[in-house]
């Protein structure tokens, strides 16, 4: 387990612990990786995440058309596997995760658990840094930083 | 008869404080009749967990699947039948339920359940 910023560690080791999840994937809804589990190449963590963004851009506007409220929680349930797709709100902004897990778990263990992860990271979050601009220069450093911290190199 | 109906007979039974449908592969709640301080959705993902690995642990002793499984602790009981393969019938029980009364009944929804 990798993730970009040390406070949600602790959540995510208890979440993968109890939950039994083979692949976990935390990114902001644009698509920005958080945190990730299981993934061993860089390529598809960042296809996931982009996919998974997109797949939450999709329902939040489809439940815009049906004029309803946000649309919660997907869950599409394989033969062999299953992938539960949730956005969320945290201190740090809105969330998404996507989990894959097999046969040892089920769906309403992952929820489980998946709300008590939601409750942890809004207690183990810190105040946000203050922003500042972004510069050209800085970009390329903090994205490579960010890659060493999710893959260790 | 629906499973609303076979829940409210089985939360009849004095000292049940509330009752569940639980399909067992995905651990969600089918249907329920509890009371509102009851987690049913914990209830239901925890309890198939539970039978599942019940199950693998009954495999590999070469034993039959378990019919009943019934945990007891400080603050109350909590007894689960399987209802064929898919579903499973849980009860919620106070711990100075008559456990005896309740086993039957549960065995009794399982069996119009399955």
């Amino acid at each position: 387990m990798r993730a970009i910023e040390p406070w949600v560690e602790p959540p995510l080791s208890a979440f993968l612990a109890e939950s039994a999840a083979r692949v976990t994937l935390l990114m902001t809804a644009s698509g920005q990786v958080v945190a990730q589990h299981g993934f061993t190449r860089s390529l598809d963590v960042m296809a996931a995440a982009a996919l998974g963004a997109g797949i939450v851009a999709s329902t939040t506007e489809l439940a815009r058309v049906m004029g309803t409220a946000t649309l919660g929680n997907a869950a599409h349930q394989g033969a062999a596997m299953g992938i539960f797709l949730s956005p969320f709100d945290t201190p740090r902004g809105r969330w998404i995760a996507l989990v894959v897990y097999g046969p040892e778990t089920s769906l309403g263990l992952v929820q489980l658990f998946f709300g008590r992860l939601v409750a942890d990271l809004a207690g183990a979050a810190p105040p946000a840094p203050k922003s500042g601009p972004v510069l050209a220069e800085n970009f390329e450093a903090e994205l490579n930083a960010s890659l060493r911290s999710l893959f260790g190199r | 008869m629906t499973l609303s109906a076979v829940l409210d007979d089985l939360t009849r039974e004095p000292g049940v404080r509330g009752a569940l449908v639980v399909s067992v592969a995905d651990g969600l709640v089918v249907a329920d009749a509890l009371m509102e301080d009851v987690d049913g959705g914990a209830v239901a993902a925890l309890t198939s967990s539970l039978l599942r690995r019940m199950r693998g642990v009954a495999q590999l002793l070469g034993q039959a699947a378990p019919q009943l499984v019934h945990l007891v602790g400080g603050e109350g009981s909590l007894l689960a039948a399987p209802a064929g393969e898919e579903l499973l019938v849980v009860a919620v029980a106070r711990p100075e339920v008559n456990v005896g009364a309740v086993r039957l009944a549960l065995r009794r929804a399982a069996e119009r359940v399955r």
